[in-house]
């Protein structure tokens, strides 16, 4: 079966979606990122989605929900490198994923996910 | 149309006084409307005007105003309007040009035809239909002209309403002019944030000095605007929040969501350098 890889980078995971998101994909990234928080007790989770040009509703409400999972296991998420015309697609479709931090891209959010875990 | 043969005959050799009546009818009938218009431009369009007409009816045109044989008074009606369109002069006053030809003209018939009444009605009818006909020309020129200017203008305008300016190094500044419209919300949301990708820029100043009203549906555009910008992962600040704008949106109960705002540009810019962690000291 078709899996989104997750790769460990020392307390962080980092996921990168290179493929258009189909449910199921997302459904499975979900279970799988939270059984690897849970393996390796990482404290951050960045996901850069700076291939995706179609990001629909069901895509935004998984972020959110990883968000959330990874904030209850104590990791923090940062979503990086969305596409201007994703940004604005999900502005009008009311989706403003509250509660998820976001970069410019995966740099940026990698300090940022440093600093968030040092303090 | 045998009558036609008899406009040319009373005009070859009257061209001079003809157009000099005419002129006069121009600087004193109508409303004042060619005081734009230098006075021997307007002799020049008036002594071409006639002789394009002449050589129409010489060359035995008749009353189809759309024929062959009408294509260069045409032609010099087109140009007439369109330089009158964009010299700014109104409908009523381009059309004036060919409507206050009439009293000289008629004068004219009257006097060729005095002696019979019947041909003289006859005439005027053909003349007044035949000067109607070139005057609803000219105007539907001038207002195909006035239409081009203004499509124009309405592109320029929306190419102007949304300069991105770096104000510093990850810094961008978004002036904005003019009442926020949805189409313009997206073409200004689309320019900044490509500019966001563009130059990683970290924070974008949103200016709203030049936004004249604020109501809910302008900052409800705002919010989305800055909403998109702190997806991409950067900060936006609103500045230039004018004391009425401020009190309009407490009025109308607007939250603005932990959007930071402030009062002018300045005090954005110093936010945007100390949240960047830049510091500016005068030299000594």
């Amino acid at each position: 079966m078709e899996r989104i890889p997750i790769l460990q980078m020392g307390q962080f995971l980092l996921v990168t979606i290179q493929v258009d998101m189909h449910d199921q994909l997302a459904l499975t990234l979900q279970e799988d990122l939270a059984e690897r928080i849970n393996a390796t007790s990482a404290r951050g989770v960045l996901i850069d989605i700076s291939a995706l040009d179609i990001v629909d509703s069901f895509i935004g409400r998984m972020i959110g929900t990883i968000s959330g999972l990874s904030r209850v296991m104590d990791a923090e998420t940062v979503v990086v490198g969305l596409q201007p015309a994703v940004a604005i697609t999900l502005v009008e479709l009311g989706l403003t994923l509250p509660g998820v931090s976001t970069a410019l891209n995966v740099e940026r959010g990698m300090k940022l996910l440093r600093e968030r875990v040092t303090t | 149309m045998h009558a036609n043969t008899r406009f040319p005959r009373c005009r070859k050799d009257q061209a001079t006084p003809v157009a000099t009546a005419w002129q006069l009818e121009l600087s004193v009938g109508s409303i004042g409307g060619h005081r734009n218009l230098k006075a021997d431009e307007v002799t020049r369009e008036t002594h071409s005007f006639l002789r394009h007409l002449t050589e129409a009816l010489t060359s035995g045109a008749d009353g189809n105003v759309g024929g062959k044989d009408w294509e260069a008074t045409r032609q010099f009606l087109e140009q007439l309007s369109r330089s009158r369109a964009l010299a700014g002069q109104d409908s009523q006053q381009t059309a004036s040009f060919i409507f206050s030809f009439k009293g000289t003209l008629f004068d004219l018939l009257r006097e060729e035809f005095k002696e019979e009444a019947a041909v003289l009605a006859d005439q005027v009818l053909q003349a007044s239909e035949l000067l109607d006909a070139l005057g609803l020309h000219t105007i539907r020129t001038y207002q195909a002209t006035r239409e081009a200017v203004i499509r124009r203008q309405q592109e320029e305008l929306l190419e102007l309403s949304t300069p991105v300016v770096k104000l510093w190094d990850g810094v961008l500044a978004l002036p904005m002019i003019g009442t926020l419209d949805s189409q313009r919300t997206q073409v200004v949301m689309e320019s900044l944030l490509q500019r966001i990708v563009d130059t990683g820029s970290e924070i974008a100043i949103i200016d709203i000095t030049g936004v004249p009203t604020v109501d809910t549906l302008v900052a409800q555009h705002l919010l989305k605007t800055v909403t998109a910008i702190r997806l991409m992962g950067a900060d936006c600040i609103i500045s230039g929040v004018r004391p009425q704008i401020a009190q309009t949106i407490v009025h109308l109960g607007l939250d603005l969501q932990g959007v930071v705002t402030k009062a002018n540009l300045a005090d954005a810019l110093a936010l945007a350098m100390r949240q960047l962690g830049v510091t500016v000291t005068k030299a000594q």
